[in-house]
């Protein structure tokens, strides 16, 4: 691997940068391996880097049915955050969002982390009670975030009409050091990671079985062949359910689309990225020009990545009139993408029952943010067989059980 | 945009007149059921890539609930019945028609 410096730059420019080389092998699959993890995506990825980096365990294939990143780690507003109520969500949330404070450079690959500041408006009563109630949370946690009021927003955001009339903006719930990062490049920068210490990335490998022997999983089936291996783990968000199937289990996850949209690029106008739940919709500015914007998912479960037009409708309707400057703006895309929701739109990093097979997924709206900390605590249960601190909260046997980590009253629905 | 027929009020309208309501034909748990099967009522779904029967509601209508049965992969509709019944004969064959290799019932 190249390492990527200011000399390498240098050095490259003297043949006028031709001599760069590939940055991952794009691998062909062998026919087994220790470890196959399904989804080349950002949260598949992160696992095999952990497996690889903390536990020592290289010989590992990641499998993707699609190109490297591109289903929800190259669909999403690119939100980190970590300004959960409950203490497991903030524990996971926050170990990602500080391994991503330094992730640049333990990649050896710029993925533009860009603490800029987040901004969770209150325009209800019940939300202002809500978010002072997280921010005490946060404190307790350890995680830094502040309650700010209507003027302190007024000068964070100079372009937010905080009067109302409908929605008016009571308070921020602020967490100074959340912000965004180059979707793309998190993928990239792991799966260079990645390759360079022995772990193959299959793309247009599509798992169309799992093979298991008493109990066991023996190996996968795929469009590619068949590939052994002693463990397994799913990490393929909105296709869990399928893959579930396949293994013999059924998930508490219900697959549903989440657009987003971006505009035009113009000037600098919004340097934090705003997020507003009553009104389910979230901005920010990319360093493109655009700004970002996230709706609230649909209803009905879908495969498609295509969501329905007037839930674009209901977010652009709210954000115009807290953002009465973006009114005439043009919209350059809108696209989708399939979320996996579970019950208490909180994720799963856990044991299934199927022997050696292991599932990451309900991330649900909010996957983005999680990606270090999640590979970090799946390759932690991949490695050991057992959850460790991170992950045990996470099962998917809590729905059983009753110990919901209920965000879905905690966070609303952006997340 | 999903174009869904009220068997209620016999209304054919757009999904914004419609709310969704999930996956249908789940058995109800109540007192003396055990913990897997409660799991199974409030959490556990079939989330299918394909065919989907699924409870809606005409919301900004008659008010009424119904039953559709739609592919969650094409979003087509194959049809609408009553709430209270099992999908009629002829939504049956025209799924087996339209899906030839699809598994099971509703």
């Amino acid at each position: 691997m190249n390492r990527y410096s200011v000399f390498a730059l240098a050095r490259a420019a003297l043949d006028r940068h031709q001599g760069w080389g590939r940055a991952w092998r794009d691998a062909a699959p062998k026919t087994r391996y220790d470890v196959v993890i399904v989804g080349a995506g950002g949260h598949g990825l992160a696992t095999a880097h952990y497996l690889a980096r903390n536990h020592g365990i290289t010989n590992v294939a990641v499998l993707e049915k699609g190109w490297l990143g591109g289903g929800n780690t190259g669909r999403n507003t690119t939100i980190i955050r970590s300004n959960y109520l409950q203490d497991a969500s903030a524990a996971i949330y926050e170990k990602s969002r500080s391994l991503y404070e330094t992730l640049s450079q333990d990649l050896n690959y710029n993925v533009m982390f860009s603490p800029r500041g987040l901004l969770m408006l209150a325009q209800t009563e019940h939300e202002m009670k809500a978010y002072r109630r997280t921010v005490h949370a946060n404190l307790l946690q350890g995680v830094q975030t502040e309650w700010i009021g209507p003027q302190r927003v007024k000068d964070l955001v100079p372009m937010i009409r905080i009067e109302g009339p409908r929605y008016p903006v009571l308070g921020a719930l602020y967490q100074p050091r959340g912000g965004t990062a180059r979707h793309d490049a998190v993928a990239w920068g792991y799966a260079r990671a990645c390759s360079a210490m022995g772990v193959d990335i299959i793309q247009n490998c599509e798992v169309t079985g799992i093979d298991q022997r008493d109990g066991r999983v023996t190996g996968v089936r795929t469009t590619r062949g068949d590939i052994g291996c002693d463990r397994l783990g799913l990490v393929v968000a909105g296709h869990s359910g399928v893959l579930a199937g396949m293994a013999g289990f059924r998930l508490p996850i219900e697959s549903v689309a989440l657009q987003a949209l971006v505009s035009e690029p113009v000037k600098p106008m919004l340097d934090v990225v705003v997020m507003a739940n009553t009104v389910h919709g979230y901005i920010s500015q990319s360093d493109k020009g655009e700004l970002v914007i996230g709706g609230g998912s649909d209803g009905f479960n879908n495969y498609t990545q295509r969501g329905s037009f007037h839930h674009i409708e209901e977010t652009l309707r709210a954000l115009i009139e807290t953002f009465p400057a973006i009114s005439r703006m043009k919209m350059l895309r809108q696209w989708g993408g399939i979320v996996d929701m579970t019950g208490d739109r909180s994720p799963i990093i856990s044991t299934t029952p199927l022997g050696g097979c292991f599932v990451n997924c309900g991330w649900g709206t909010g996957g983005f943010k999680a990606i270090p900390g999640s590979g970090w605590a799946m390759a932690d249960l991949m490695a050991r067989g057992t959850p460790g601190p991170l992950a045990a909260d996470f099962s998917m046997f809590r729905f059983r059980e009753g110990r919901f980590i209920d965000e879905s009253v905690a966070a609303g629905v952006a997340h | 945009m999903l174009m869904l027929t009220c068997p209620a009020c016999g209304v054919t309208a757009e999904e914004t007149e419609f709310a969704p309501g999930g996956e249908a034909h789940l058995t109800r748990q109540g007192p003396g059921s055990g913990e897997a099967a409660f799991e199974g009522y409030l959490f556990a779904r079939k989330n299918p890539k394909g065919v989907h029967f699924e409870r809606w509601r005409h919301a900004y209508g008659c008010g009424k609930w119904f039953h559709a049965a739609r592919c969650t992969a094409t979003l087509e509709v194959f049809g609408t019945y009553p709430m209270g019944s099992a999908p009629p004969p002829d939504l049956i064959a025209r799924l087996q028609a339209r899906r030839p290799d699809r598994e099971g019932r509703a």
